[in-house]
């Protein structure tokens, strides 16, 4: 891949604090042109400060940032030209249509009048919107504002494309809608940096993803190699009789040699697995010493897993530390 | 990156808008702010609620201020009106002003804001076409004061003229003090706060005047007030152009203060929007 080779975002050391608290903590973020790059972690990790900074919303404090060799705070005027901006809040007009926000964001783009209201009700119609195109947006349900609202950064062709949490809270039909708009930008050349709270998301968009917490890059990697880190699914169990939980604990973790999470259910665990055959007979030694089991399913890793393979510590502040995601079964141990 | 099974027929529609061609050039300066004042149109159009104050309250207050001071004041609300009427246009349309500060808080708590500062855009123009929708607000609310003026026996001198620039004057010093409340409205965190804090700064400024009395008959300490307050230079002139009678100076001192105005809340609202966070 032309990794190296003109990235669409490349940020070196950005640090943004207000107040007392470091919300982006020299944080470094290389995203090749072209791809899709998730910046994964739980809410207040610095996702959306840091988006700010690479949209020329907010000054970063220190370090600096280049998107496609344009500095986000010398050359701003520049790089708005090459970008788009869906935030994580509908950044639509509430008062006017569906239509007509289109229709002005493509003005503002600088189409003409004709082209703005053409390809505004293209996008409309390609998004199943037309009934409500004529309707104010704030009649809009969630999904369809979201559908709108991405669309908006759509209006003209854009070279990269900012989605924070583009999903959340949304019914399955919408997200794939989002989906599916992700993966036909793509096709087409443009280069996209989402936030999300959900490993899966980032799993099915990101051709990479770097896991944030307390505003510092604590890993970053394929999905695959996340996965790896902390085994490549989780197990999860409900013990027949809450009080046989610990020994199950003990037993699947010899059996799979990794730590096992107690569920707040009083009857339920999981633990992560490394290689799926595994689960099979670690569930036979379940039986062997007499644990029942009330039921059992394989799962892919949380992120709250994630974050326990790669911090050792769920909610604690992490030690900023450049894992190679692949090296992350060192954490386990 | 994992495919996902998803309607094929999404990814053709997509697929043939988004791939749009070439992407327009940015607009030009002008072009941008009239955009954002068509957009401040259509929202007047949707939202037509939003006119009430400018229609309502002008009736109101002059009504009531003719009729209520008019007999103790000038012997009668007709006399009284050849005096009130400008006094009470200038109050109407300057406290108007204040919900152009309220109407950018709003729209900041939206976040509509923030997408049009992530694009490439003349920067002021989301504020310079807002204050183009304002013009209509402020214009109702004056064609209204004369209108209900003139059905309560106003009879301006220098008829149409006169009253044509003393509105364009009362418009000039609208837009300077608008300024004031963009400020405001970037400043503060609420609409709410941002019409608490106007009223504060706008309740001295057009009580204080002479607006509704001559301030001949006010103590020397509340005339000295009074005579700086550029709210009262305001309400000279206007008077002074309805009745024919004014003079370079007066207009002179309305710039003055429209100027003064300008030159320091435009470049702080500027700031402020340019490095919010």
């Amino acid at each position: 891949m032309s990794q190296n080779i003109n990235p669409a975002i490349l940020a070196t050391g950005l640090v943004k604090v207000f107040g007392e608290t470091r919300a982006v903590d020299g944080l470094d973020l290389t995203v090749p042109a072209g791809t899709v790059y998730g910046l994964l972690g739980p809410n207040g990790a610095g996702k959306t400060t840091t988006i700010r900074m690479l949209a020329t919303l907010t000054k970063p404090d220190e370090g600096e940032a280049q998107v496609f060799g344009l500095d986000v705070v010398r050359q701003a005027v520049a790089v708005r030209e090459r970008i788009s901006l869906t935030g994580q809040f509908a950044s639509l007009d509430e008062d006017l249509t569906g239509l007509e926000n289109l229709i002005l964001l493509g003005r503002l783009r600088g189409s003409g009048k004709v082209r703005a209201r053409a390809r505004g009700t293209a996008l409309i119609e390609a998004l199943d919107l037309t009934e409500a195109a004529d309707r104010q947006v704030k009649t809009y349900s969630g999904g369809m504002r979201r559908r709108l609202d991405i669309a908006a950064s759509l209006i003209e062709p854009t070279d990269l494309l900012f989605l924070d949490e583009p999903t959340a809270g949304l019914d399955p039909r919408s997200r794939n809608w989002v989906w599916a708009m992700v993966r036909v930008l793509v096709e087409q050349g443009c280069t996209i940096l989402l936030t999300t709270q959900y490993l899966e998301e980032a799993d099915h968009l990101a051709d990479r993803i770097a896991v944030i917490d307390h505003g510092r890059r604590i890993a970053e990697g394929t999905a695959a190699e996340l996965k790896a880190s902390v085994g490549s699914s989780t197990l999860h169990v409900r013990v027949a009789d809450p009080e046989t939980r610990s020994e199950a604990a003990r037993v699947l973790t010899a059996a799979l040699s990794a730590p096992a999470q107690l569920d707040s259910d009083p009857a339920a665990l999981s633990i992560g697995v490394p290689e799926p055959d595994r689960a099979a007979a670690a569930l036979a030694e379940l039986a062997g010493v007499g644990v029942g089991v009330a039921e059992f399913s394989m799962g892919q890793p949380s992120l709250d897993e994630v974050f326990l393979a790669l911090t050792g510590r769920p909610t604690e502040p992490a030690t900023p530390e450049s894992v190679g995601a692949t090296a992350g079964t060192e954490a386990q141990s | 990156m994992t495919t996902m099974p998803i309607t094929p027929a999404i990814d053709e529609r997509l697929r043939d808008v988004l791939a749009g061609g070439d992407r327009p050039a940015p607009p030009g300066a002008p072009s941008a702010a009239i955009t954002l004042g068509w957009r401040a149109l259509l929202k007047i159009k949707h939202v037509p609620e939003q006119l009430f104050d400018v229609i309502m309250f002008p009736i109101m207050v002059t009504v009531v201020f003719t009729y209520l001071l008019g007999g103790a004041l000038a012997g009668s609300p007709r006399e009284y009106a050849q005096y009130l009427i400008p006094g009470i246009l200038v109050q109407t349309v300057v406290l108007t002003t204040m919900y152009t500060g309220v109407a950018l808080c709003t729209d900041i708590t939206q976040g509509v804001f923030d997408r049009f500062r992530s694009m490439p855009i003349w920067r002021p123009a989301p504020l310079v076409g807002a204050l183009l929708g304002d013009a209509i607000r402020y214009s109702t609310a004056a064609v209204m004061v004369i209108g209900v003026g003139l059905l309560l026996g106003f009879r301006p001198a220098a008829g149409v003229p006169g009253v044509f620039w003393a509105v364009l004057l009362l418009l000039a010093f609208a837009f300077s003090v608008a300024w004031i409340w963009t400020t405001l409205g970037l400043l503060l965190r609420t609409p709410a706060s941002v019409m608490n804090m106007s009223l504060v700064v706008l309740t001295p400024l057009t009580f204080a005047s002479n607006i509704f009395v001559d301030p001949q008959t006010m103590p020397g300490w509340l005339q000295a007030i009074v005579n700086v307050n550029p709210v009262s230079h305001l309400v000279t002139a206007v008077r002074g152009a309805m009745a024919g009678t004014v003079t370079t100076g007066q207009v002179g001192a309305v710039l003055v203060a429209c100027v003064a105005l300008i030159a320091i809340f435009a470049p702080l609202t500027m700031y402020l929007y340019a490095n919010r966070e």
